[in-house]
């Protein structure tokens, strides 16, 4: 049987339930269609009826067809069958809110301007009616020219019905007729079509006249010269001089016709009632009470990103463990096993470990936004958020980044300008995360604990905290002034009716955003795990030929074969000469293990590296280990800590270990040893001996600022779709964290210096 | 001629005129905020910026400085 296949777009303004109709329409059949060049990505579904296939897009929410960013062209294009991608939609499908009728419809009056069919659904029927509006379909129709039919999508109620009317639409495929403009209107309109050719499709040559500074005139000027914005001003100049000036001329023909319609159509209350969400927002934006919900329901989704991801992130690195440890114990040792066991189990475990962070995160956004909560968020942090040249819509994001810049980053979907996106997305790595905090407990307890004022260490660690939210602010001001400058963006935003979420949908968007992000930065995170694994494990025999592997194992075997006797000559309290050498030879040999690892870790192409960049290093005080430790910490920050374990001669330490009170007293000593051998080494050399405090505290800065998290590269990647924003990233936070290490250090030791 | 940024909380007035950047003007264009049309002042953010108010159905928050470019008349 040859199926024929019908496109459909989904077009409505934000908060009309597109969404909802969408996953009514296709259920589970969905993907995400990815177009070139833009940020935008646009959900496609499938579904059958009378015998038909039918591709649904889901075009981004928008309030009208005036395109400013290539982004909101995308949707123009693909609605005129003007990208390679898509055939040219057979109907169009427009979703209204019953409550907010007539502003809807406006984007209708535009969609019949296409020239295809077109279905409009009146979503939230039951909502209308609770508030006394009664809407007659029939009598609608008859005016708008289109078929109209009520639905409640979020029931299923109506779907059927709109089927059926999108397949007799296609079947019937007449071109509706939209409202009329003013004569001197459509004259200019017809002039300008002559100048253009007839490559522009007519619409387009409408919006060109309409859109003062749009992407149509941009686009168009390019191509015809600056002769075009000479006619083009002259043109407005004289629909100006007949009373019709733009876009002025636009809103009244739509909303006069859209009005006449819904005078016959719909009947409403002779007085609006008070309704739940005026009652609401008294609270909910009041400048106490508003303030106190609103940090209330911050502290809550903070909280709930540290605290409820933790012990799933435990689970999972508990899992991974379990797996490791299953096939150390199942495998001979050799490259493959340690490919298997420190490549590719710890790079997939690096990559689920994010997963409980984005869901809850997302799961707290999408209920957010489906209660219409989020734009009052926007409302109540703008002034704040204008400061740095953002709007309120960058506050969630950034608040998220300091558990974590992962899930952070992908909050910034929220925004729609393009500029202020991006400015966000390049200053939220900036934002002190959870995975500094091993590196600064750490550094703090081997430096700044012992010999000072039991506040210190506290306030040394808030001190570098408040570090990132000084610079995001500053930086995001700096790029809106220069890189990303541009016209300040229209903020004007509809706070939407508060609605109660659907809890299918918030699982929904949990689900699709843990998954876009595993298939997409997951990949990348991998690779960069995968390599410094391999620099830090080649080239792995010493200069015998011997491979350092073994070598470690055999230590650790006749290491375990003394622990019983290492352990009575300790515990003996009168012991001989004799029994004092020996202890001393078993100590020795105990540590064999975990020397014979930093020499083969310091020895690597990451160490040679390391020992190659020494000068590079020296103005922060730093030597070849702290530098080949930072190196290797480019997948991860805390991963510094285990590298510096194993390059100190401590072995492997856990760096949940460090700073956690609950630690088992193995991994406790193994990481309080760290901490003692970082500080025993740097005692050994002049400048860190002397200066170990700066040196620290110069490592410190270098992390809070630098962006060694290949995961964050990896999602910016994903959210820009460019690699030139994770490279612009990753340099100037590692250029920042340079100069602030060395401005760090120089001026530490300046003090101590003076201090003599 | 006041602008609507200048009103106090629970006003109503109608728009008299809307200028300011062409993409600002047409955005709220679209939301309906034409000359002719009455909206109520419902408030301001807890910072002083932005406001809020109702136009019809509609709950829209514009920043004071995109207010600013509205007159209205105080009914």
């Amino acid at each position: 049987m040859l199926t024929k296949t019908l496109t459909v777009a989904l077009v409505g303004n934000p908060n009309a339930g597109k969404s909802t109709l969408f996953n009514a329409l296709s259920g589970l059949r969905q993907r995400v269609g990815n177009y070139p060049g833009v940020t935008v990505e646009m959900k496609k579904g499938q579904f059958t009826a009378g015998g038909l296939t039918v591709d649904l897009i889901d075009l981004p929410g928008t309030y009208s067809l005036a395109a400013r960013s290539p982004d909101e062209m995308v949707a123009v294009d693909l609605l005129l069958g003007r990208r390679p991608e898509e055939p040219r939609p057979d109907v169009v499908l427009s979703i209204v809110d019953a409550t907010n009728l007539d502003r809807h419809l406006y984007l209708t009056s535009q969609l019949l301007d296409l020239g295809e069919p077109v279905v409009v659904a009146v979503n939230m029927i039951d909502a209308a009616e609770a508030q006394g509006v009664k809407i007659d379909c029939t009598a609608l129709s008859a005016k708008l020219g289109v078929p109209v039919i009520p639905i409640q999508a979020n029931k299923g109620i109506g779907i059927e019905a709109l089927t059926q009317a999108m397949l007799a639409a296609a079947e019937e495929a007449k071109a509706p007729v939209g409202p009329a403009f003013p004569e001197a209107f459509e004259k200019e309109v017809t002039s300008l079509q002559t100048e253009l050719g007839a490559d522009v499709p007519g619409f387009l040559t409408r919006r060109l006249l309409l859109d003062v500074g749009g992407y149509v005139e941009a686009w168009q000027v390019e191509h015809h010269g600056q002769d075009l914005k000479q006619k083009l001003a002259e043109a407005r100049q004289r629909l100006a001089d007949a009373g019709h000036s733009v876009p002025g001329v636009e809103a009244r023909a739509r909303f006069a016709w859209v009005r006449a319609a819904v005078a016959v159509g719909v009947t409403r209350p002779a007085v609006r009632p008070v309704a739940f969400t005026d009652k609401l927002d008294k609270v909910l934006t009041h400048r106490v009470w508003g303030t106190l919900v609103f940090l209330v329901v911050m502290f809550l989704m903070f909280q709930s990103i540290f605290l409820w991801a933790k012990p799933l992130m435990d689970g999972i690195d508990g899992v991974r463990e379990d797996i490791a440890k299953g096939i150390e114990g199942n495998m001979a040792s050799g490259p493959l096993r340690a490919l298997l066991v420190d490549g590719v189990v710890k790079g997939v475990g690096s990559v689920l470990i994010f997963l409980p962070q984005i869901m809850i995160l997302f799961g707290f956004i999408a209920f957010l936004e489906d209660c219409g909560y989020m734009a009052r968020a926007a409302f109540l942090m703008d002034r704040l958020m204008s400061r740095c040249g953002l709007s309120g819509k960058s506050f969630i994001p950034l608040l998220s980044s300091v558990a974590c810049a992962v899930p952070g980053i992908m909050a910034t979907r929220v925004i729609e300008n393009r500029r202020d996106r991006l400015a966000t997305i390049v200053v939220a790595p900036l934002m002190s995360c959870s995975a500094r905090l091993p590196v600064y407990v750490l550094l703090i307890g081997a430096f700044l604990k012992e010999g000072y004022s039991s506040w210190v260490p506290g306030l040394v660690l808030f001190a570098l905290y408040m570090i990132g939210f000084v610079v995001a602010p500053l930086v995001a001001l700096v790029l809106k002034r220069t890189l990303l400058k541009g016209a300040t963006p229209v903020f004007v935003m509809e706070l939407p009716a508060y609605r109660r979420p659907k809890i299918f949908a918030v699982l929904r968007r949990m689900l699709e955003a843990g998954w876009a992000f595993t298939l997409r930065a997951g990949t990348f995170i991998f690779a960069a795990m995968i390599l410094v694994w391999a620099l830090l494990y080649f080239p792995h025999r010493d200069a015998n030929g011997e491979s350092y592997p073994n070598r470690i194992e055999k230590a650790e075997e006749a290491a375990k074969s003394n622990e019983d006797k290492l352990k009575e000559l300790k515990a003996k309290p009168d012991a001989t000469d004799d029994e004092k050498a020996e202890l001393e030879k078993l100590e020795e040999a105990a540590g064999q293990a975990d020397h014979l690892n930093g020499e083969w870790k310091r020895s690597s192409y990451l160490g040679r590296t390391g020992l190659y960049l020494e000068p590079v290093f020296r103005p922060l005080g730093w030597d070849w280990k702290i530098g080949m430790a930072a190196l290797a910490s480019f997948p991860a920050r805390e991963v510094i800590v285990g590298t510096l374990g194993l390059i100190y001669d401590v072995g492997d330490v856990d760096t949940k270990a460090i700073g956690n009170d609950d630690a088992d007293e193995e991994a406790k000593e193994k990481a309080a040893g760290l901490a003692k051998a970082v500080k025993d080494d740097w005692s050994k050399d002049p400048i860190r001996s002397k200066y170990g405090v700066a040196v620290a505290m110069s490592v410190m800065v270098f992390f809070a600022l630098c962006c060694q998290c290949a995961s964050t590269l990896a999602v910016i990647r994903r959210e820009t779709k460019s690699w030139a924003w994770p490279a612009f990233t990753f340099v100037y936070m590692t250029v920042l964290a340079y100069l602030g290490a060395m401005v760090t250090f120089q001026f530490g030791s300046m003090i101590i210096d003076a201090m003599g | 001629m006041p602008a609507l940024s200048e009103l106090i909380v629970g006003q109503q007035a109608e728009v008299l005129a809307v200028t300011g950047e062409p993409a600002l003007v047409q955005r709220l264009y679209e939301f309906g905020l034409l000359e002719g049309e009455t909206v109520e002042f419902l408030g301001r953010a807890p910072l002083g910026d932005p406001i809020e108010i109702r136009l019809g159905n509609t709950r829209l928050t514009l920043r004071k400085a995109e207010a600013a470019g509205i007159s209205v008349r105080i009914v």
